[in-house]
């Protein structure tokens, strides 16, 4: 359509701006990790060479680039801290995913049943925590997991357990936390697609003899798969990385990916290895991006 | 003939009210300790306002709540302003050169673990030799919260009904005036709530600050998640009780903003 052509040549002229923002703050720092993941380490500021010097013209940069190496690469694939660190990260993100699949699923079941007008009121409900800072909810559950927190006073007066348990530094009260901060994360797309179903397909399906539970697995969860696959993308790529969680509520014997590479940059000053641990994580996160990126593109683009 | 499938059997309500409680007590308790007078965590001494008081007396962690509060008003009026304009790309600039390239910039940050993008970006500011502190922090959480302002708006932009704009156009406006007279005031709501949401994802991050930042501009999560570390202590639960009603206030006068603005009622809260 004409008009829709004469509205598109501004709308292009406003992208440059983000366009070159993002170019600027997102692509070029992807770029240096990139560089230094191949660099050394040096006792020096910035802590790593080569150090590309423009100003030292052609030869010294060729010289530079000539310097760069795999070394880096090499370490992480020898040393067993740095596998084993990505393995716990994809054995913690799938595991919490399915826990999340557990508890979501029902959540965003009930709310799609609920009556329209207590519909809006529900996702409000489930959206207000996300609102609230993530580092105050992962804290608040410091203060129920605590020695004498509330959970261990409310297990000893139930006479569950005879003296109080260690909640805080293990794996389970990180599984909480996790759970507990990507919830929302997982009820909303859930609810999305559960609430957008045709009612009419299970009513047909109760009348052709189906009991509840088989209409359940024959026809709303097949149909509900869009926004599985969205749930399970927006939570398990981001718990992978995942920093703050594990770092405050799980023990320190065994680290997350995350953990290792702050480990890297701030304690151990590697920048280079940390970069290098960078790189590789993203790389194992690409095929789950790529998964993302197209649900996302679909929803969003798709709608007109 | 009564449809079973109709009906919220108690196995939802039960799901429901248990999922609900879940998300909100752990905040609800953490609040009502705040106001604990004692100074063991888990005892209950009676009502009192001594963490608050004891909160407002600490230089340190006021000048960090100071130095956050800046740091997200900035970056989410900066962010609101490139990603509503990205926005605008995406939803009407139709295919142009580089569009993939685009799209994928804006979306991989929502996922992105953040100490990739932290890493990076400090990588970036130590080439430039730039001086890390409140900018740095500001360019960075700007970075990351103009990709949420981004889908939020596209996201109404698509759903807008576009006959309104060539309808503006045939009667005789430009483009861009058509934009401003009829698209912008309807989505105003979405732009509202995405500068709320870069301001409190802002306030919130850790991760990316404590790599961007420099010597002695720590943001509040900063000093919070320091204090964290070494156990629980009343004065936090304060502080995040304040946060907590920060936003709150925040929701609802962006919510009631939004109302005003459109006839629709569209919530101010998205997704």
């Amino acid at each position: 359509m004409s008009t829709r052509r004469i509205f598109a040549r501004p709308a292009r002229y406003a992208a440059i701006a983000p366009y070159l923002w993002m170019a600027l703050f997102f692509l070029v720092p992807f770029g240096l990790v990139l560089k230094i993941s191949l660099s050394q380490t040096a006792i020096a500021q910035p802590p790593y060479t080569p150090v590309f010097d423009l100003s030292e013209g052609w030869q010294a940069l060729k010289a530079a680039f000539e310097e760069l190496s795999l070394d880096n690469f090499r370490l992480l694939l020898s040393d067993n801290l740095y596998i084993l660190s990505y393995l716990r990260s994809l054995v913690v993100a799938a595991t919490s995913t399915l826990i999340l699949i557990l508890i979501g699923y029902p959540i965003a079941y009930g709310m799609a049943r609920l009556p329209q007008r207590w519909q809006g009121l529900a996702m409000t409900l489930v959206i207000v925590p996300f609102w609230t800072s993530f580092l105050i909810r992962v804290y608040a559950w410091i203060n129920i997991l605590q020695h004498d927190g509330l959970f261990n006073r409310i297990l000893l007066a139930l006479h569950l357990v005879s003296e109080p348990v260690t909640w805080l530094s293990t794996d389970t009260a990180m599984y909480i936390g996790i759970v507990y901060s990507y919830l929302p994360f997982m009820i909303l797309p859930l609810y999305a697609t559960l609430a957008k179903m045709d009612r009419a397909l299970l009513e047909a399906a109760e009348d052709l003899g189906a009991s509840p539970w088989k209409a359940f697995w024959l026809v709303t969860f097949p149909l509900s798969l869009p926004g599985v696959g969205a749930g399970v993308l927006l939570c398990f790529i981001p718990i992978v990385g995942e920093f703050v969680i594990p770092d405050l509520l799980a023990g320190s014997n065994s680290l997350m990916i995350g953990q290792t590479l702050w480990l890297e940059f701030f304690t151990n000053k590697d920048w280079p290895v940390a970069s290098a641990v960078a790189i590789a994580l993203l790389l194992l996160l690409v095929p789950p991006l790529v998964l993302y990126d197209r649900l996302q593109r679909r929803q969003v683009e798709g709608r007109h | 003939m009564a449809h079973t499938v109709n009906r919220l059997s108690r196995f939802n309500m039960t799901a429901l009210a248990l999922g609900l409680a879940f998300l909100y007590l752990p905040i609800v308790i953490l609040v009502i300790y705040s106001f604990n007078a004692s100074r063991l965590v888990n005892v209950w001494g009676g009502w009192s306002l001594r963490w608050y008081v004891e909160f407002f007396n600490d230089r340190a962690m006021l000048e960090a709540a100071w130095m956050s509060l800046r740091v997200a008003a900035v970056s989410a009026t900066l962010a609101t302003l490139l990603g509503t304009l990205a926005a605008i790309g995406l939803a009407r600039g139709e295919r142009f050169a580089g569009r993939a390239l685009f799209s994928g910039m804006l979306y991989s940050p929502l996922v992105m673990p953040e100490v990739i993008s932290g890493l990076s970006l400090l990588l970036l500011f130590v080439a430039l030799n730039a001086e890390r502190g409140f900018w740095t922090v500001t360019i960075a959480h700007t970075t990351l919260t103009m990709c949420f302002v981004t889908v939020v708006v596209q996201s109404r932009l698509t759903s807008l009904d576009r006959s309104l704009e060539e309808a503006a156009m045939d009667l005789g406006c430009n483009p861009v005036k058509a934009f401003l007279m009829v698209t912008l005031p309807l989505i105003i709501p979405a732009i509202v709530a995405g500068w709320m949401l870069a301001f409190t994802l802002s306030l919130d991050d850790v991760v990316i600050a404590s790599f961007t930042t420099g010597p002695g501009s720590a943001t509040l999560p900063i000093r919070i998640y320091s204090e964290v570390r070494l156990g629980v202590k009343p004065e936090i639960n304060a502080i995040s009780t304040l946060v907590i009603a920060l936003i709150a206030v925040l929701i609802v006068a962006a919510s009631f903003a939004s109302k005003l603005s459109s006839s629709q009622g569209e919530s101010a809260v998205p997704l």
